[in-house]
Formats: C-alpha cells, structure tokens, sequence
C-alpha cells in the first residue's frame, strides 16, 4: 500500500466514521528515500484534535512500514467545508450528522453582519425533514452546531460551513 | 454508573505520544510552515507585533475559559468554550511566530508562561473581568467585531504566516460576532430588567474601546511596509457594526467615550492580568515541563 493510501485511511479522532482524506484535510503526502512527508491543514486553529491526528497519521505509516514520517502543517488556504468529499458526506449523515452546505462567498468590503435565526435549510439526517432550526451555534466541537428537527423532534448536530 | 477506569485511561495511558488539551510541550503548531521573514521587515518589531495580536487571543481566551460551569446555560458553556479555544489557537499560532521573529529561541510555552504582567502586549479589553453575563457579551461583542476587521485586512499581510493567521481567523471570528451580537439583541430587546442590564454593560465597555483604534509606533511602522493593520484604519467598520447591533437590540447607539483605559500595548496593565496569569501560569512554572 502506497504511503498516500495509509494516510487516505486515517479516520478523525473526532469524526471517526470519516477518514482524513474525506474531510479534505490532507494536502499532500510525499513519499522519497529521506522518508514521507505528509502535509496537513487544520480545520479551526485551535482543534485540539490536530495532536491526535499528526499522531495517528505517524502510527499508521509506521505499522505499514515507513519508518520515517514527518507531519508538516500547511496553513493557507484555509481549510473549507467545500473539501468534504461526496463520500465523507454521505457518511456524516449516515452517522446522524447533517452535513455542511456550500460555503459562503465573500463579495468585497466587510465581513457582513448577521443577526437573527440562521437559515432553516439543513436536512434533518433522521427523518428528511428539509427544514430544521438551530438550537446553539456551538455543538461539542468547533466546527457543528445543534439544531432540531420540528417533525421527528429529534436534535441533531450539522456541520457548519466554513 | 461506575467510574469507567477504561475510558479514562484510554485518553491517558496510550502507548504512542497522543495528547489533547493539556500541559505544555505539545507539537510546534507551524511544524513545517516556512518561517522565512520579508527581508526589509524588522525581527524585533514583527515578534513584538505578533506578540500584541497573540495576547489579546490568549487572555480573552483565558477570560472566557473562566465563565466555563458559570454559563446560564449548557449551550453556551459550549460556546463560549468554543470560542475561547478558537482564540487559543490563534495565540498559538501568533506566539509561536512571535518566537520564531525574535530568534531568542522562546516557544510559545515560554512566552505563555514564563512572561511577566508587564511583558504581555494584550490591549486592556481583553484582560477585563465580566460583572454579568450582560457585560461578558458587550466585550465580546466590542473584541471579535474589532478583531473580524483586523484579521480581514491582515489577510493580505506581506507576512505569509500573518496573511495566513488572518484568513484563518477570519471564518472563525465570524461566528463570535455572530454569537455575541444575537444575545446583545436577546437581552437588549427582552425584559425592561434585561434591557437596562445590557444597556449598562454596553455603556460600561465603552471606556476600553478607545484604546482598540489607537496605533502603537510598531504598528504604524509594520503598516508602512504592508505587514500590520493600522488599527485606526478599523474604526468605521466597528462603529457601523456597533451601531446596527445596537439598533437591532433597542438600545440606545454607543456613546463614545474618551478612551480612558490604555497602555495595554507597552505593558501597562490592572491587577487584573496578575491575577489572570497567577491561574494561567501557575503549574506551568511549579512544574516546568509538565505533561499532563
């Protein structure tokens, strides 16, 4: 297996029914003579799970035989939801976890201001109920929110667009 | 429900050099990124510029740790936790530059903990300590609005790792602003108890907000040569934001005040941030090195 391959198959210690290539954070990895050199981005600054990831990217490539591996990270560009495969969706929704829209685009001048409730167009991953409302813009990490569904009642946490 | 020792010991006890949130000596958070400096950028002014930007995330971010178990609600604990770890990262991504620049071979653990009350560049607001929950959100409110501008400009820094930072930041401030200003307009347009509340937490911010606008010789020098934002540059953003939040929320729009609360850039702080560093720094410099 190509050292590309055992990164590819690396799953978030946070998100673990997705791997790291599905969440698009995987920049490159690079295999040569001096060892592999993986490149990564990380999805909020403060991630506390970055640790664990450059740990598992390391562990994995040493059980499949490269001994030398490096983990660099690479912070431009930001990382963006928009890098979510079609696979690591399907698999965050199958998980109960409704999966991020399309990013939003910056026209010129400021950062525009919103107040009020949060669009209403996340599908509940339970039930298919295609409007749902925010409960809190922060769920247990950085990167969801909570939200509930009106027709199954059920929460369920979306993964914000960033 | 028994005490699951297995749980625990699995975040703990693994073989490999896994870690999460705790300790010191964690892995240089710009492993890999090139460190190299513009060639007609000064060292000393750019560590000292980043050190400026680095402590206003780090002790906000302490300021917002300590409101954990004192939010009104889980949701907000979860929040505010959130938000307080975003800025942390940020520091430790500014301070490790900042270390990088100085070439004094300091990492962000040694400038985090081993600096004195009058070494931190953090401007006052950050260092403030909340009366309410109304005035935590008017603060947080005057930061991440002040902070979005700042970050959104640094994004085109000919500082790769500052334009970095600042692009990063931005997705992410976008969120606390949004989050602070929703409860500015849940309280400032709920009860008459809620609205006085809030209307005197915003009065009573006022003070530190000057200071946000006033540049520091470093960053009037930094600004020349296209690396630093001048704060003062930020200004009408800021108060376009403060007003519409303001209006939204019924409240009357924020009267300036003489910025009378200042100095936080040269070092100049209240009791307050020796206090906050006494709790930060504490097992830090008891135990050097610490793991845990």
């Amino acid at each position: 297996m190509s050292a590309a391959d055992v990164v590819g198959r690396v799953t978030d210690p946070e998100l673990p029914m997705v791997t790291l290539a599905e969440l698009g954070i995987v920049r490159e990895v690079r295999e040569s003579t001096d060892g592999v050199v993986v490149a990564i981005t990380p999805t909020y600054s403060g991630c506390p799970a970055m640790e664990a990831i450059r740990d598992d990217i390391v562990t994995a490539l040493r059980g499949a035989g490269f001994a030398r591996a490096e983990v660099r990270t690479v912070l431009a560009p930001a990382w963006t939801t928009d890098w979510i495969s079609e696979t690591g969706r399907a698999k965050l929704a199958a998980a109960g976890i409704a999966p991020p829209g399309a990013a939003p685009r910056r026209g010129s001048g400021p950062v525009p201001l919103r107040l009020g409730a949060r669009p209403a167009d996340v599908t509940c991953p339970r039930c298919g109920q295609l409007e749902t409302e925010q409960i809190a813009a922060f769920s247990a990490t950085a990167c969801r929110e909570l939200r509930r569904c009106p027709a199954c009642y059920e929460p369920f946490e979306h993964v914000k667009e960033i | 429900m028994p005490f699951d020792a297995a749980a625990y010991e699995a975040l703990t006890d693994h073989e490999d050099d896994a870690r999460w949130a705790y300790g010191t000596g964690f892995a240089d958070p710009l492993a890999g990124v090139p460190t190299a400096v513009p060639d007609d950028v000064d060292r000393a002014d750019l560590a000292a510029y980043c050190l400026m930007l680095g402590d206003d995330a780090l002790i906000m971010s302490h300021r917002l740790q300590q409101w954990v178990t004192r939010a009104p609600e889980l949701e907000d604990e979860l929040a505010i936790a959130n938000i307080g770890l975003d800025l942390l990262g940020q520091a430790r991504l500014l301070l490790t530059r900042a270390g990088e620049a100085e070439g004094r071979d300091r990492d962000e653990d040694a400038l985090a903990y081993l600096r004195e009350p009058a070494e931190f560049r953090n401007v006052r607001l950050a260092e403030r300590a909340d009366a309410d929950f109304a005035h935590l959100v008017a603060r947080l409110l005057v930061f991440a609005t002040w902070r979005l501008a700042l970050l959104d400009r640094l994004a085109t820094s000919r500082d790769p790792v500052l334009a970095a930072i600042g692009a990063k930041g931005v997705k992410e401030l976008t969120y606390h602003r949004e989050y602070a200003a929703g409860w500015v307009v849940r309280l400032g347009d709920g009860t008459d108890l809620s609205h006085s509340r809030m209307a005197a937490a915003v009065t009573a911010v006022q003070p530190l907000v000057g200071e946000l606008f006033q540049p520091h010789e470093i960053e009037v020098r930094l600004a020349l040569s296209g690396v630093a934002v001048d704060p003062s540059t930020l200004r009408a953003e800021f108060d376009d934001v403060l007003t519409e939040v303001c209006r939204v929320a019924a409240l009357p729009p924020p009267a300036p005040a003489a910025p009378a609360v200042t100095g936080g850039r040269d070092g100049q702080h209240g009791d307050e941030l020796g206090a906050i560093l006494a709790e930060m720094q504490g097992l830090a410099r008891d135990v050097p090195g610490g793991v845990w």
